[in-house]
Formats: C-alpha cells, sequence, structure tokens
C-alpha cells in the first residue's frame, strides 16, 4: 500500500466477473451510470458495500468491485442495517427490485427507512417479476395480463415513492435508468444523505414488460422534474406546472392561464412529508405526467450513529464494562 | 413469648401459587436468593401461564413457583412440595394432586369466598370438609392480617392487601428459618424512590415472620443447614442470564464487538434484555421488526466483522431458516440461540420442551449441516454460549445453541468462573489481511486442517469480494453452476462441520462397576436424569451416565461407548429425536423414556424408567 492517494475511475468500480442481464436490459445503464459515480464519492473502495436480495437487480454487487452481499429474498434492508448498525464507517447500498422490496420485502423496507438507518437504496422498478419469467409484481397496473394473472391482476399497485414518504423516509427521489445525468445526480446526493435514501428508478425490462413507462421514460415533456426552491413546471417548454388548489389538493395547470407565482415552489426540505406525498400522487403510475426528482430530504436522526452515542453514553457514565465484575454480580457469597 | 423448638431438614421443596397478579414469581426469587446466599444449594422451577393476567381467581390463571433448598448438592426443582403456600382456591386446586401425603398447605383463608372456590370449580369449602385430610393444612387470614399490619401506613385498602405476598414471604422466612436482612435491604433498594412503598412492604414482611413466630398455628420452625458445594464464589444464575454473559464473555475473549438481533419471544426475550443493559461492554442489541431481521441484521454485523447472534424461540427459528441456509453458504460465523419451548406453532411459550433438536439438525433447504450444542443447567448456559462462540468462529459456520424455557428462567448457585481462565478465542478469530491466491484473493480458498473460509471484514483494502447465497466455485467463491463443483462444496461444508469433533472432548461417562445400562441424556434433563441415576445406585442398582454437550457433530467416541452396554436409555422431553439420531448414525436398539408434558422430568418417573430398562435386562 501507498500513502499517495491515487484517484479512482470508473473501471476500479467494475469487478471482474461478466455481466449477465439480457440484451437491451435498463440495468446495463443503471450499472454504469452507479460505477460511474463512485469515484465522485471520494471513499475507498474498501469502505463500500453493496447488498442485495433476489431478482435481476439483486445481481448487482457481482460486478461492483467493493465489498458485496448477495442474499436471500427481500432480506436485503435486514442484513445491511446489521452491516451499517454495526459499523457505522462503511457506505452500505442496497440493490432491489420491485418485487424484491415492496412484496416479500415489504416489512424490512418501510422499517429501514422508519429507523434512518444509513442506507442508499436503490430500488430498481420494472413492474414485472423478471428473474421467474414474467409474473405481475406489486408495481404492476391493474389488469396485468400475465402468466400468473391470464385475466389481469387485481390487486391494486404500490406507487414506491408513496410507500417511501408514507414510512417518513428522510430521502426520497426518483429517476430513469436512460436519464444519465438526473440519474447520476440523484445517485450522488442519496449516497451523500445521512439516513435512509431511497431511489426508486424506472427501469425498462425489455423481455417482459417493454415499455412500460414509455409515456415518461422516453418522453421529456411528461416528466415533472423536481427541483428544490424552483416553480414546479414541465412541459415542451414549461408550459405546465403545478399548483395547490384553495381544496388543498394538487392540480396541473397551464402556466399561461395562471401565470407563473400561482404555481407551487418545490421544498423538498419540509419536515412534513405531507406535500411531498401529494407530489408523488400526481401520477399513481407512470402513466401522463409524472415527477421526477427529489422528493424529500431531511435530517432525522441516523439509527448506527444513535447507537454508537448509546455505547459512548454507556461507557462514559458507567465505565467501560468490567467482565470480572458482571460474572461477579451484586449478590454473591462464598463457600469454604 | 415462648421459643419454638427448630427442626433439621436436609431437603425442602416448596412451592408458591396463586394469581398471576399476587407476585408468587417475586416471593420465589426472593426465597430462593436468601437460600442461595444462606449456602443452601438450590434449583427453581417458575411455572406461569402465556396469559400475563388471566381472570382473577381463574384456573388459568395460577403462577407458580417451585423451590428446592438443601443442605447438599441438588439436581433438580425437587418433584412434589413438602410445602404448598395457595394464596387461593385455583392455586390449591391445581396444584394439590402433586402434593405426597403428609405434606403441609399454608392457604390464605380469606380468599376462599364462595365466588372464588366457584371459579376454581369446587362445590364446597374444602377447608371445611375432608378432602385435604392428607395433608397438614394451615389456614392463614393473609389479607386480613397484611391490611392490619398495614392500618397506620396511610395506604389504600387494595394496596395494602397487595402486600400479602410479603406477609407470606415473611411467615415462609420464619418457618425455614431465613434470615430477614437480605430481604428488607432488598425491599429498599428496589423500592428507593418510593420509600412509603418500602416502608409498607417491608411492615409486611417483618409481621409475616413475627406472625410465625406468636401464633399457634404452628408448633415448630425447620432449618436447612448449608450444603457443602465446592469452595468458591458463588451467585445465583438464571439460564437466560448465563447465555447472555456467555456472550458477552466470548465478545472480550475473542476481541470483537458483540451485536445481537432479535425479536421479542417468550422465552427468549430476557436474554436480549439483559443484553441491552451491557452497552458500556460495547455490545450491540437490534430489536428488528421481525425474527427475519432478526437474523440478517446479525448476518450483516458477522460479515462486517461482529461476534454476532441471534436469540429466539422454536417459532422464530421456523422463520429464521432461510437465513440460516444462507450462513451455512456464505459460511460466516453466527450464534442461533433457540430457548425452546413447548410446540408445535406457538405451542406452549411459557412451558419447556426439547424437540426442536431436529429443526436445529434438518430444518433447511438442501444440505445444510451446521454444529449444535445444548446446555445442560442454568449456569451451564454460560460455558455453552462461549463453546458456540469458539467453533463458530473457528468454523465459519452458524452454531445452534439450544437451552429451554426451564434452564432460561430456572435458577442455581454458580461457582463464578475466573475470567482469566476462560478460553482465549483471539487466535480463532484471524481476519484476513493480505491476498491468499497469486495476487489475488479468494475468498473460498479453505483453511487446510479446518476447511474453514477466510473471514475479510469490510474496510480491508484489497480483499473487497463478493458472497451469496448462489453456488460458490471452490476456491475463488464465484458463482458457478458446475454440477461436479457443487457436488465438491456439499461434501466440502459436511466435511467441515465433521471436522468439529477433532476439536471437542470426548463424552465423559460417569460410570460404577457392572453397569449393563447406560443413560444418555442431552439438555436440560441433566439435572433430573443425574438425581434419578444416584437415587438408582443408592437402590443398589449398577447404572452409568453421561450427557451429550455436542449434538452435532458427535463427540468420536460415541459409537464406542454406546456399544459397550446392553441397553442404553435416553429420556428426552420429546417424542425420541435424539433416540432417532443415535440410531441413524450407529444402529443401535437405543430405547427412549419420552414425555412432552410441559414440565421437566421429575425424579422419580425417570428412577421408574430406568428399574424398568434394568428389569429387561435380567
Amino acid at each position: 500500500m501507498t500513502d499517495t492517494i491515487v484517484p479512482l475511475k470508473k473501471k476500479d468500480f467494475q469487478s471482474d466477473q461478466e455481466v449477465r442481464w439480457c440484451p437491451g436490459c435498463g440495468d446495463y445503464a443503471i450499472l454504469a451510470n452507479v460505477q460511474g459515480v463512485m469515484p465522485d464519492l471520494g471513499l475507498p473502495r474498501e469502505n463500500i458495500v453493496f447488498v442485495s436480495g433476489i431478482g435481476c437487480a439483486a445481481r448487482f454487487p457481482y460486478y461492483m468491485e467493493t465489498y458485496g452481499f448477495h442474499s436471500i429474498h427481500g432480506r436485503a434492508p435486514a442484513i445491511a442495517t446489521g452491516i451499517s448498525a454495526s459499523r457505522p464507517d462503511l457506505k452500505v447500498f442496497v440493490v432491489t427490485g420491485d418485487g424484491d422490496a415492496l412484496s416479500i420485502g415489504g416489512n424490512h423496507l418501510i422499517h429501514s427507512m422508519r429507523r434512518n438507518a444509513n442506507l442508499t437504496i436503490l430500488l430498481f422498478n420494472n413492474q414485472i417479476y423478471g428473474l421467474t419469467k414474467g409474473q405481475y409484481s406489486p408495481t404492476s397496473e391493474l389488469g396485468k395480463i400475465t402468466k400468473s394473472t391470464p385475466m389481469g391482476s387485481l390487486d391494486y399497485p404500490f406507487n414506491p415513492v408513496s410507500v417511501a414518504l408514507g414510512a417518513e423516509a428522510t430521502f426520497v427521489a426518483r429517476s430513469i435508468d436512460n436519464e444519465r445525468e438526473h440519474l447520476a445526480d440523484m445517485v450522488k446526493r442519496a449516497a451523500t444523505h445521512w439516513g435512509t435514501a431511497l431511489i426508486e428508478i424506472y427501469q425498462n425490462c425489455n423481455i417482459f414488460n417493454d415499455g412500460a413507462f414509455d409515456a415518461v421514460r422516453k418522453n421529456r415533456p411528461q416528466q415533472i422534474r423536481l427541483e428544490h426552491g424552483e416553480p414546479i413546471r414541465f412541459g415542451e417548454d414549461g408550459e405546465h406546472g403545478v399548483a395547490l388548489k384553495r381544496t388543498g389538493e394538487l392540480e396541473i395547470v397551464d402556466v399561461a392561464t395562471v401565470g407563473e407565482d400561482a404555481l407551487l415552489v418545490h421544498d423538498a426540505h419540509r419536515d412534513d412529508p405531507g406535500l411531498a406525498f401529494m407530489l408523488s400522487r400526481l401520477a399513481h403510475t407512470p402513466h401522463g405526467p409524472t415527477p421526477i426528482g427529489l422528493f424529500r430530504q431531511v435530517e432525522r436522526p441516523v439509527y448506527g450513529t444513535e447507537l454508537n452515542r448509546q455505547i459512548d453514553d454507556a461507557i462514559a457514565r458507567r465505565g467501560r464494562g468490567d467482565l470480572a465484575g458482571l460474572l461477579a454480580g451484586s449478590d454473591s457469597w462464598t463457600v469454604g | 413469648m415462648t421459643t419454638k423448638t427448630v427442626e433439621q431438614r436436609d431437603t425442602v421443596t416448596i412451592r408458591f401459587a396463586g394469581d398471576s397478579g399476587d407476585g408468587m414469581q417475586l416471593t420465589g426469587n426472593r426465597f430462593t436468593s436468601v437460600s442461595a446466599v444462606m449456602g443452601n444449594d438450590v434449583a427453581t422451577l417458575p411455572d406461569f401461564p402465556a396469559e400475563i393476567r388471566a381472570p382473577a381467581g381463574s384456573l388459568p390463571g395460577v403462577s407458580g413457583f417451585q423451590l428446592h433448598f438443601a443442605d447438599h448438592d441438588i439436581l433438580t426443582p425437587g418433584d412434589s412440595p413438602d410445602v404448598l403456600v395457595a394464596m387461593n382456591p385455583a392455586a390449591l386446586k391445581t396444584n394439590v394432586d402433586d402434593l405426597d401425603a403428609g405434606a403441609t398447605i399454608v392457604v390464605n383463608s380469606d380468599a376462599f369466598s364462595s365466588g372464588n372456590l366457584r371459579k376454581a370449580g369446587y362445590d364446597g369449602n374444602p377447608l371445611e370438609d375432608e378432602s385435604l385430610a392428607a395433608f397438614q393444612v394451615i389456614s392463614v387470614p393473609l389479607s386480613t392480617l397484611t391490611v392490619g399490619a398495614l392500618d397506620d401506613t396511610g395506604l389504600g385498602r387494595k394496596e395494602k392487601e397487595r402486600a400479602k405476598n410479603m406477609f407470606a414471604l415473611g411467615l415462609m422466612s420464619w418457618m425455614f428459618s431465613r434470615p430477614t436482612e437480605p430481604t428488607i435491604e432488598w425491599v429498599r433498594s428496589k423500592f428507593a424512590s418510593q420509600p412509603d412503598l418500602a416502608d409498607a412492604n417491608i411492615l409486611a414482611f417483618t409481621s409475616g415472620f413475627a406472625f410465625g413466630e406468636t401464633t399457634e398455628l404452628f408448633a415448630h420452625s425447620y432449618e436447612v443447614k448449608p450444603a457443602e458445594l465446592p469452595p468458591g464464589r458463588y451467585r445465583q444464575i438464571t439460564g437466560n442470564a448465563a447465555i447472555a454473559y456467555g456472550l458477552v464473555a466470548a465478545a472480550e475473549r475473542s476481541g470483537l464487538p458483540l451485536f445481537l438481533g432479535g425479536y421479542p419471544i417468550t422465552p427468549a426475550s430476557d436474554v436480549l434484555h439483559e443484553l441491552a443493559r451491557l452497552k458500556h461492554f460495547g455490545v450491540r442489541t437490534f430489536q428488528a421488526e421481525d425474527e427475519i431481521a432478526g437474523i440478517g441484521a446479525a448476518l450483516g454485523a458477522a460479515f462486517a466483522g461482529s461476534l454476532a447472534a441471534t436469540v429466539t424461540s422454536g417459532p422464530g427459528i421456523a422463520l429464521k431458516a432461510e437465513t440460516i441456509g444462507l450462513a451455512v453458504s456464505v459460511e460466516l460465523p453466527l450464534l442461533v440461540l433457540n430457548i425452546q419451548r413447548g410446540g408445535p406453532s406457538t405451542g406452549l411459550p411459557t412451558k419447556t420442551e426439547q424437540a426442536d433438536l431436529l429443526q436445529a439438525m434438518y430444518g433447511r433447504n438442501g444440505e445444510a449441516p451446521l454444529p449444535i450444542i445444548a446446555a445442560a443447567t442454568p449456569g451451564d448456559c454460560f460455558a455453552a454460549a462461549i463453546e458456540a462462540a469458539r467453533i463458530a468462529l473457528t468454523f465459519r459456520t452458524p452454531v445452534f445453541l439450544l437451552s429451554d424455557g426451564y434452564l432460561a428462567n430456572g435458577a442455581e448457585p454458580w461457582l463464578i468462573p475466573d475470567v482469566d481462565a476462560l478460553p482465549d478465542l483471539r487466535s480463532v478469530v484471524n481476519f484476513a489481511t493480505e491476498v491468499n491466491h497469486d495476487g489475488e484473493f479468494w475468498p473460498f480458498l479453505r483453511d487446510p486442517e479446518t476447511l474453514a473460509r477466510p473471514w475479510a471484514v469490510p474496510g480491508t483494502a484489497g480483499l473487497e469480494h463478493r458472497i451469496g447465497g448462489l453456488e460458490k466455485a471452490d476456491g475463488t467463491g464465484n458463482i458457478s453452476y458446475d454440477p461436479d463443483n457443487h457436488h465438491r462444496m456439499t461434501e466440502l461444508r459436511a466435511e467441515k462441520i465433521e471436522r468439529v469433533a477433532r476439536t471437542i472432548p470426548p463424552l465423559d461417562v460417569d460410570r460404577v462397576s457392572g453397569a449393563r445400562l447406560l443413560v444418555l441424556g442431552w439438555g436440560s434433563t441433566y439435572g433430573p436424569i443425574r438425581a434419578a441415576v444416584r437415587r438408582s445406585r443408592v437402590n443398589g442398582e449398577a447404572v452409568d451416565v453421561a450427557h451429550l454437550r455436542h449434538l452435532n457433530p458427535f463427540p468420536s467416541n460415541l459409537g464406542e461407548v454406546l456399544a459397550g452396554y446392553d441397553r442404553v436409555l435416553v429420556p428426552e422431553m420429546n417424542s425420541g429425536q435424539l433416540r432417532r439420531m443415535l440410531r441413524t448414525d450407529f444402529l443401535v436398539d437405543v430405547h427412549g423414556y419420552n414425555r412432552v408434558s410441559g414440565l421437566p422430568f421429575s425424579t422419580a418417573e425417570l428412577t421408574d424408567a430406568i428399574a424398568h430398562e434394568l428389569k429387561g435386562l435380567s
């Protein structure tokens, strides 16, 4: 080892494993994007851990030249919480999909966000089960025809951003696999957030659900780009916007009609997640104008840090534990 | 006041029984502490309902605490009580069948109202008919006396009456010549912030003591002299506290931080509670959202370099099974503590059973072998936890440690171990720091002796690697679907666990001359089995006895030991799980004595079982 710090490059984060997603899968773009962002974080590779569950997205850690743990279905947030809580010095990422995060692992996902463990969660949403070959997922649209729902799915889908905001995650964002700059910006901001950060990434599964996001993914005018401190506008030339009605609902408006001053100014740092939640409701599924970007970023005590603080406090108050004293207890007696 | 005579006894068993809200566990624990401090050997059996407060006066609401104390070393909490303290008719009804003729019953006569009698299912009042003629019944109006004693305290009637357990404790303390000071001191410190309550409880306690001395109901009191235990410093300990301390000790001796991931479940929660209080040892406890997250977080902490454990009971193990399989696959050290209870399903949450052995052995998909060890007594839980950690760290494997509800809540005097004499686990931690194969790091390049893989923790530069639940190539650890590799890895995982046997002592058999019968046990049946063998030997029988700490792999000499007897008897609080394993491994016609009642074996039933086997041999 040398003492000189050589800046790392994207290729330093590429492992020697052959990437095995289907040709044309949106995961390739996300992988390249994340690998490209890594050097900007300025962290040594050995302090980075990628944890995943099961699914197509869950192969991600194998392709990252960092520490990695490909675990079991839905449990990545729990395992990652253990890593992060026991080692607050590590930067821990969770890579998950819509089935992994929101079906089998829904409980762990909401609790990690509630707890605010120091995790960056990349949720690849393709609205389908890919690895098991095409069953509907908890984000598939109602009535989805798949092998397991030949007459159409009956269950109402989750909107992952709404779920995260409902769980009061301290960082909630949405991006798209092929929006290179936007995604890189979101990943960088999420990775430097202190606490649980969740990014929903619209990811095209070209085999089982091709074009699921086309209404938004290849349609920039339909992307409501959220920028903190800016009036919320979208369209070809920003001709549309979002305004708060007197009845307390958000509505899509024509800027020319209502005037720029009537537009809602996005405040990502509001303590109350209510308005961010309302924004997430502008599009329950990615059809029609859909908010993209940072919905919410607030500060709240971080689980691993607080756990460490309790340990420090306990040691300060009681002194470092003495094993012999512990074993002897306060009520002992001598025989012989 | 006349001084009453004191009668010497070598052993006494008392059972305190009352409503869940009557404070019987506390009363029993206090009596135990004082007896232990006096130098008696003690063994306890708390027995309480799963309901926190079943309806007052009802049969399901009865909570009991049995305590056996003696002037010699004892092994069980006693079969049938010499004295039953029954705080109400329901407590009498549910416990009287356990008494032998001649036993003493102390009842709270105030509680024998027509309403309470009806709730307990009595047609008449047993205190007034002949149904208790076989016993010496001492009827004491405990509620009235307590309320009277606290007349001047300014407490309300309900609060006064609530102190009746302290009155009863005072009375029993007089009856068995226990000193009052330790209990008075204990009350003072417990109610330090509420001096009024402290005074009232002490007054109730001393009034009970004085009542025994002055009343004519009791002809004499009893004394049980101190036992001759091996010399040293002792304390009382429960199994759950001992496991918690064992984990802390293993962490200290390995130089690793301790991480416990858990989810509250009876009877395991006290391990979580105990460790949560020990943050000044650097202990991290994590109460997860569910059982699966509890072990998931623990496995994550293990990956990141902690001594990691998860604690639960059988239903929790069922939920954790997939993660245990993952731990087997990624070969990380992890302690899985199962404080067994009655099953299946929710079963008997507050009762004991040892029916999760085969679950530990086989309860995972695929071939996923792992070491299993079991604790024998409450105090032994300490050493068992350290041994579990030794195996887990040395062989990079999840290890099952089986305790049960009886050990968890039962208490015994414990010879406080010398910290410096505990096993040194630093040498087996041995984190990887260097590449190990031609300039690369291979996470599955094994130690040739133990077959353990290197443990490279995040933060170690140059050893970045990926692990997971997919099959790995032998050596590199890369994903591999190669048929021969999978077969080889399956064999390697099994062989690694078999090699644990090289590091454990041979089974130690307690032998007598001419024995043709071996009684072999595991887990919490240790006490009852030893007591029964002792009794059989006193009866002139030649019986050998041994107890297994390691259930997978078995000690290397086990087959040879079994072959040396005409008959092997395995008593188990299940339907024959160890028996099945022994028969499979050694083709020996092992006999079983099996009962699953939720309670530990009595010495009497095991003595009979031994006699039955011996009869079969003659």
